[in-house]
């Protein structure tokens, strides 16, 4: 980036720099360390120079927001035009507690809903399952039917707000419902927006709530894609997520390389089916998370973002909005310690500050209380207030990108771009992405990371505030969310009476009618809908698929 | 010859997030011991009956989607059931800490948070194995 | 008769697996109560399964089991992994694969580390298979990787022994030892979903017309694809026939003789080293020995017979 004779100089004066100040120095008073790394274990030097970034070429490389390769950010005013959606993922219970709790957010100033299910649901399972022991309300909230939609969305303004379901393995079912409540209450489908993850990879990768084997999950994800574009064009049909690969223990260049691969996958796959990449390539979005090493993760996202630019182009995408790689961040449950709760508020507000100077669409910032229960209403609004002091207080949002051409960013940028190729070599030589699912390749590096961060940590060699250094014996004072006891049996009562009420041979049919549909190769979109509709159950329709399309058990672990 | 430490590492229910089962798993070899690790969704009569095969010592539960009370407690009533009285039961995950007390009581003798140091944990076994 | 063997010989689960903690620990009681289960041997058919990593030989014995299951046989199974020879602990994976069999109780799963040092882990496993045997198994299984030699003598105890390779490992048949595929009365070609099965079939064929020429059997090499639960019934009729073949040419009594003599030979052996390295009166001269060898004062051969003849006298 800048012209030979100024970095000659920029190089001597540097050599003479490192003589004659700094290593004297060293020499006397030692660094606090012998080696400093960050996160992925990428050594950082004790200085970043023009020289570091003399490869780059501004143009080629930077360029401009909203313009290729889209590194300074997707859209031309970024957060000067508009902020960020604060989006807070949040679920518990039946659908009406957590009806309650989505009013209450947004009454403080949320601006997009984001919808956590519990454990049965996110498998495919009914409430009454005996697969759902003790899960009911758990960690989300649970939807069984059409029904527990309706009351989970009851006074809530689908046509305006968004909405995010982190749902993969039954996501198309869970979508239809999402589709069906917005038709029952007379809102064209076309009109309505959101996100529905539906990215079974990183499930087989890392988070492990899988229903079918890879090809018939995948089938179904691109039925989505397709019917989408052409039926619900404003809804994201896929958030293609780094964040439980990070939460599984992978660094920040594995989250990057192993998310990027798998949405290469997932457009390769559409492609194969013969949709057009332009057609469906502007509805993928992506997730990531925010963990702790600030410049790591801002780096992070500016070079996700150039990267997807490039590849798309490669695969034959024309249209700019198809090579925009959009993205939602939340900070890294993984890093809230259990010890003393109250720090997680300054941990969760450095990771927030890390995802929005890397120009993210959209954030969860997770509640202080979280490793020990589900957040309580006060944590979630602390967490939800840390969001609007961060775009309304400290001024980070006045420009674009600020950090951009900072030497140490952009040099990190950039090597953290090269690690991902690596990354996509090593995988391609096993077959490519699903093959190394297979074979475990994902699973062990990961498993191999999160192994050798936590051996860090006991050994005192990574601090972790209030976990291994400025420890504290202190009770507990953070009051835990309490749960309505007599959720469970309501949602199951409602789940008898549905069954008892409904038009059961319409459903029957309906049914059936899928589980054909699915022995062929129609798009199934239609059939979900039907049976949706007719109010049968989450566990009915996937058992109707899980008949076909068989369950998947991952591989051995080592 | 020194007897081995057999331990059974099990994730009972529809959770899926294997990272600290994995790293407990891996600590407890890398200090010797034996473990059996079983893999997802796992049943109490899954795991009782795989831990009476395996002739472990410990079965080593891992939970973290807030279902302990339900989960841990249906492995303890089993062995209790079959007259099982020599297997040490520890379990971790997201656990309140008013959940402590209850779980110590039915027989899951260590319970282990987030941030603890997996040395704790090997010490807990070494400690508190039964035969 | 020890009380532990009788309920032994009633399938009973626990007393099953505790004997055979007994016999993985080299323990004092276990000599005992093998004397009482050896009459009780010999019905169990053994099947040795050897391969490289993640040739899916859980996954294989998954299925053979619920086949085997399908046909009313009860069946043991002994899953060896590798110890760790830093830790000495050991990450066992296998059953990971088997969990659906953990509540069937006709079935009866073991994992095993390999606990390294002096060959203790084939005399282990030689009264594993007898322990299961006897309980009344009808078909035991053994699972190992085809690495090192240990793992190589181990599978000989097997009455019909597999060996299984993927396709697409590159040369697959390179990566494992030569010794194994030497031990191989039935090749199984696993994942043969994925590209190169062909090859690999050929590689195999080709190295058993170079090895088999003085045989009056020729290895059958069988595709399957595990998870899919395919060509299973195919293996398991393959492997019906390599037991009539064995009765029929008289070898399967001559092979479960050589299985004795390896037995014996192995048990021998361990008590000799045991006695010799274990003994208190004999470490000091070992070491004293080890030292002077080091010092070139005395040769190997010399120190050897200084050993045994304190023994043999």
């Amino acid at each position: 980036m800048n012209d030979k004779e100024e970095l000659n100089q920029v190089k001597e004066k540097r050599t003479l720099w490192e003589k004659n100040c700094y290593s004297k120095l060293v020499k006397d008073n030692p660094e606090q360390k012998k080696k400093f790394e960050n996160l992925s274990w990428i050594t950082i030097k004790n200085l970043y120079t023009p020289e570091d970034v003399a490869h780059l070429d501004y143009i080629k490389d930077l360029g401009f927001p909203g313009e290729y390769p889209f590194l300074r950010g997707i859209h031309s005013t970024m957060y000067r035009g508009r902020l960020w959606t604060m989006r807070m993922f949040s679920g518990f219970g039946g659908a009406e507690e957590t009806n309650k709790r989505y009013k209450y957010l947004l009454e403080h100033g949320e601006t997009g809903l984001s919808v956590a299910f519990d454990y049965p649901t996110l498998y495919g399972y009914d409430t009454d399952d005996p697969h759902s022991r003790g899960e009911f309300g758990k960690c989300g909230v649970a939807v069984s039917s059409l029904k527990d939609m309706e009351i989970l969305f009851r006074g809530i303004p689908v046509d305006k707000i968004t909405t995010s379901m982190t749902i993969n393995g039954p996501a198309a079912i869970i979508w239809a419902m999402y589709i069906a409540n917005a038709e029952n209450r007379g809102i064209n489908k076309r009109g309505i927006g959101g996100t529905i993850q539906n990215d079974i990879l990183k499930e087989y990768i890392a988070q492990k709530s899988f229903i079918f084997p890879p090809e018939p999950s995948m089938r179904l994800i691109i039925d989505t894609f397709e019917y989408g574009f052409k039926e619900v064009p404003r809804w994201n049909t896929i958030s293609i997520s780094g964040y439980h690969i990070r939460e599984a223990g992978a660094t920040a260049v594995q989250e990057l390389a192993f998310t990027l691969g798998d949405g290469l996958e997932y457009v390769k796959a559409a492609m194969e089916r013969g949709l057009k990449i332009d057609d469906f390539a502007y509805r993928l979005s992506f997730f990531f998370n925010a963990h702790s090493d600030f410049f790591e993760e801002i780096a992070k996202y500016r070079a996700a973002r150039r990267i997807w630019a490039r590849e798309l182009k490669k695969l034959g995408a024309k249209k700019p909005r198809s090579l925009l790689m959009r993205f939602h961040t939340q900070t890294a449950g993984v890093s809230l310690t259990a010890q003393q709760p109250e720090i997680n508020i300054a941990r969760v507000t450095l990771q927030a500050l890390s995802a929005i100077l890397g120009g993210t669409q959209s954030l969860h910032t997770n509640s202080m209380d979280e490793a020990l229960a589900l957040p309580s209403e006060k944590a979630s609004r602390i967490a939800l207030r840390t969001q609007q002091i961060i775009a309304e207080e400290s001024g980070v949002t006045n420009t674009i990108d600020p950090l951009g051409g900072s030497y140490y960013v952009e040099w990190l940028t950039d090597k953290m771009e090269e690690e991902t190729y690596k990354y996509f070599d090593r995988a391609e030589k096993l077959g490519g992405v699903l093959p190394a699912i297979e074979k475990g390749f994902y699973q062990r590096e990961i498993a191999e990371s999160a192994y050798k961060y936590q051996k860090e940590i006991d050994e005192n060699n990574r601090v972790i505030v209030g976990v291994n250094k400025y420890k504290m014996d202190e009770p507990l004072s953070i009051p835990i969310l309490e749960m309505d006891e007599k959720g469970e049996q309501r949602q199951i009562n409602r789940l008898k009476k549905l069954r008892r009420e409904r038009n059961q041979s319409k459903v029957d049919k309906n049914l059936d009618r899928l589980g054909k549909a699915a022995e062929g190769d129609e798009n199934l979109m239609p059939y979900i809908l039907d049976c949706v509709h007719a109010y049968a159950t989450l566990g009915e329709t996937c058992n109707v698929l899980r008949e076909v399309f068989g369950e998947y058990t991952e591989p051995a672990m080592y | 010859m020194e007897r081995k430490i057999r331990v059974l590492v099990a994730k009972p229910g529809l959770d899926g997030h294997d990272r600290g089962a994995k790293i407990v798993a891996r600590a407890l070899r890398d200090a010797g011991m034996e473990v059996v690790y079983t893999g997802l969704h796992q049943t109490a009569e899954m795991i009782v009956e795989s831990a009476v095969q395996e002739d472990v010592d410990v079965i080593g539960l891992s939970l973290l989607s807030g279902a302990h009370m339900t989960l841990f407690l249906d492995v303890t009533q089993l062995l209790k059931k079959k007259g099982i009285e020599d297997v040490l039961v520890v379990g971790g995950g997201i656990i309140p800490e008013e959940d402590v007390p209850k779980l110590k009581k039915a027989g899951v003798t260590g319970v282990f948070g987030p941030g603890t140091h997996c040395e704790e944990i090997v010490e807990f076994i070494r400690k508190n194995v039964k035969r | 008769m020890n009380e532990i063997v009788a309920k032994v010989l009633k399938g009973d689960a626990r007393s099953i697996a505790r004997l055979i903690t007994l016999a993985e620990n080299n323990d004092p009681d276990v000599m005992s109560a093998m004397k009482d289960i050896h009459p009780h041997t010999g019905n169990a058919y053994v099947i040795g399964i050897t391969g490289v990593m993640g040739s899916g030989k859980s996954t294989l014995i998954y299925e053979l089991t619920r086949e085997y299951r399908q046909q009313g046989l009860k069946v043991g199974i002994i899953a060896i992994d590798p110890t760790s020879p830093f830790s000495g602990g050991a990450l066992l994976g296998d059953r990971v694969r088997m969990m659906e069999l953990a509540t069937d109780d006709g079935v009866f799963i073991r994992s095993m580390g390999t606990r390294g040092m002096l060959g203790g882990l084939t005399s282990a496993v030689y009264d594993v298979v007898e322990i299961l045997d006897a309980s009344g198994k009808d078909i035991v299984m053994v699972e190992t990787v085809g690495i090192g030699q240990a793992e190589v003598d181990v599978i000989k105890i097997a009455d019909t022994t597999l060996v299984v390779l993927v396709p697409g490992l590159g040369d697959s048949i390179q990566t494992i030892k030569a010794g194994v595929m030497e031990i191989a009365d039935i090749f199984v070609v696993n994942k043969a979903d994925r590209s190169g099965v062909e090859q690999t079939i050929a590689e195999i064929e080709s190295y058993i017309d170079i090895a088999n020429t003085d045989r009056d059997r020729k290895t059958p090499v069988l595709s399957t694809i595990a998870k899919e639960s395919k060509g299973i019934s195919e293996l398991i009729y393959e492997i019906d026939k390599h037991r009539e073949y064995l009765k029929k040419t008289k070898r399967f009594d001559a092979q479960r003789r050589k299985r004795y003599e390896a037995e014996l030979v192995e048990i021998i052996r361990k008590r000799l080293m045991d006695f010799i390295f274990d003994e208190p009166k004999f470490t000091g001269k070992v070491e004293s020995l080890i030292d002077q060898m080091s010092k070139k004062e005395v040769d190997p051969y010399t120190a050897a017979d200084e050993i045994l003849g304190k023994i043999l006298k």
